[in-house]
């Protein structure tokens, strides 16, 4: 029982992690508290539902055109809120309240088009087999988050700590303004990072979509607060610690359904963020600049 | 032939003009001093210059072409390279990792590797401390580092904004004997100093700023003659 909570728990906060990773990029890249950011979770579970029941598309190819689909609407959403404001150098509270009402008309219109009803992926769009080890029952769909999680989060340390565009981000999170003394379009970085934060969120949303089975115009509304959760926890702008945080939130959420109450469970996650702010007020890992991408 | 040549220049902060209207040029190989006190307008003219503030009027020509109108990157990739005002190296990356940064316009890695051979030669200080974060560096070991960061992307006009600024003496001298260096290397060179006295004895010419205006113009020698200049910047 508790095992099979635990793995349940790692599955679910692979994907917290893997929505928190974009969340934290976007932040320790970009500065800027960008709330659109559950839209983009949201539009990537539409995206799936609708190329898998409207267009009989496997998961195989949903999945990945989900993410791409998310990433461009973040990029969209970005130039057109945002790049103005950076350039103005504007203040964080700024681009707070400009993305806090882009996203709530954002959800707002989405509901209105399409209705507040929960969606549902078919059912034949991943196998209903599992994987038995032992007292651990691991279902396909929470391997493929495994999988996904995994290789989308070594994507992104990839891309951030060793490739040469990843200099280029680092720097512009450290001092934009001297970057573009080197030659580096600090705008064009700042399209990647959208693109790529949006794609991590996009795809976040098919797997929540997956775990869950429902997908709906809010559902991105819940995972900001954990995207919150998550990023204060390991500190923002740290990859590392929101990996780290977001299983730990996993965990946390399912053991506390498990064990005492589902409706809990969110108290028990913000109790838990109080908690580490409390003794660690920069996060669980403590280094307290904010721009380490 | 002349590298630069600014004619007009007028920039301005919301209502506060910090330049107006200011003329002054460059020839290949030369080196050219900026004077003036605090607030002339000195690093704002650096900054118009990299595209970094629009002007609100007024050309720049770099090798005859108009960049006025240009992103700071693409003004980079033109050659206009600047040693920002307070060195402005990226603290929480390594010195190599800066020395590329240098380079980011350069599409050959042999020849990032080349100039980066030769950076490391002129600071071999900078080779010793490779790895670490360029904000474990000292004030005079990070301006060696800014410089060398310049230097990494081939300039053909270099900008330096107050280099001396805020070291101790020993290390201002250094700074001072690497300016020679560069300029006994024809680098073509626009200094930004407070240090009047090191500027003018290694420029070619020299320009004095007073609140937005050009109001001494010469050759450096005659310029460290003038009455105001010593009284203002020399310490007379
Ligand atoms: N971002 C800004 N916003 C508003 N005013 C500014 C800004 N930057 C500079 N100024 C003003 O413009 C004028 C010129 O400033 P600038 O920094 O170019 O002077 P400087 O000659 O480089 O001075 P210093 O020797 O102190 O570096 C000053 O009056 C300064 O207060
Ligand atoms: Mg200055």
């Amino acid at each position: 029982m508790l095992a099979q909570q635990l793995v349940n728990g790692i599955l679910l906060g692979a994907t917290y992690a893997l929505f928190a990773l974009g969340f934290t990029l976007m932040f320790g890249v970009l500065r800027v508290i960008n709330l659109t950011y559950g839209f983009y979770f949201t539009a990537g579970g539409f995206v799936a539902w609708y190329l898998t029941t409207r267009l009989g598309v496997g998961l195989a190819l949903a999945l990945p055109a989900a993410a791409v689909a998310a990433g461009a609407i973040a990029v969209v959403l970005d130039t057109l809120l945002l790049r103005r404001l950076r350039r103005a150098r504007a203040g964080e509270l700024a681009s707070l309240m400009v993305t806090l009402g882009a996203v709530l008309a954002l959800y707002a219109g989405m509901t209105a088009l399409l209705g507040p009803d929960i969606r549902r992926l078919p059912p034949d769009v991943i196998g209903t087999g599992a994987l038995v080890l032992g007292p651990v029952r691991v279902t396909q769909a929470q391997l493929l988050i495994l999988g996904a999680s995994v290789v989308l989060a070594a994507a992104l340390v990839w891309l951030v700590r060793f490739s040469r565009l990843g200099l280029g981000i680092r720097a512009v999170a450290e001092n934009p303004d001297v970057a573009g003394l080197m030659g580096i379009d600090a705008a064009r970085i700042a399209a990647l990072v959208s693109f790529v934060s949006g794609a991590l969120a996009g795809a976040g949303g098919v797997l929540i979509g997956l775990a869950f089975n429902a997908i709906h115009p809010y559902m991105g509304e819940a995972m900001m607060l954990r995207g919150f959760v998550v990023i204060i926890m390991g500190g923002l702008g740290d990859i590392f610690g929101a990996l780290l945080a977001g299983l730990l939130l996993g965990v946390v959420e399912v053991l506390t359904a498990g064990y005492l109450d589902s409706g809990l469970k969110e108290a028990v996650g913000f109790a838990l963020l109080v908690l580490v702010l409390w003794t660690r007020p920069a996060g669980l890992f403590g280094r307290p600049v904010a721009r380490r991408a | 032939m002349t590298a630069l040549e600014v004619a007009g220049l007028t920039v301005a902060y919301g209502a506060t003009e910090a330049l107006r209207g200011i003329d002054l040029a460059v020839a290949e190989g030369e080196t050219v001093c900026l004077l003036g006190a605090n607030g002339a307008g000195k690093t704002t003219t650096l900054r118009a210059l990299s595209g970094q503030v629009r002007p609100r009027a007024g050309h720049i020509r770099l090798g005859g072409a108009d960049i006025t109108a240009l992103a700071p990157h693409r003004i980079v990739r033109r050659g206009l390279v600047q040693v920002p005002e307070g060195r402005q190296v990226f603290a929480g990356l390594t010195v190599a990792e800066n020395l590329t940064l240098g380079a980011w316009t350069l599409r050959d890695p042999a020849e990032a590797a080349r100039r980066r051979e030769r950076v490391l030669a002129r600071f071999p200080r900078l080779r010793e401390r490779l790895h670490q974060p360029a904000g474990a560096l000292s004030g005079g070991e990070q301006q060696m580092l800014a410089i060398g960061r310049a230097l990494m992307a081939g300039p053909r006009l270099l900008l330096l904004d107050e280099p001396s600024m805020g070291l101790a003496p020993l290390m201002v001298a250094e700074i001072f004997a690497v300016i020679a260096e560069l300029k006994a290397e024809r680098v073509t060179l626009l200094l930004v100093e407070q240090n009047a006295a090191a500027a003018l004895a290694v420029a070619d010419r020299a320009y004095v700023l007073e609140t937005g205006r050009i109001t001494l113009s010469g050759p450096a020698w005659r310029v460290a003659k003038d009455p105001g200049v010593i009284a203002a910047y020399l310490g007379g």
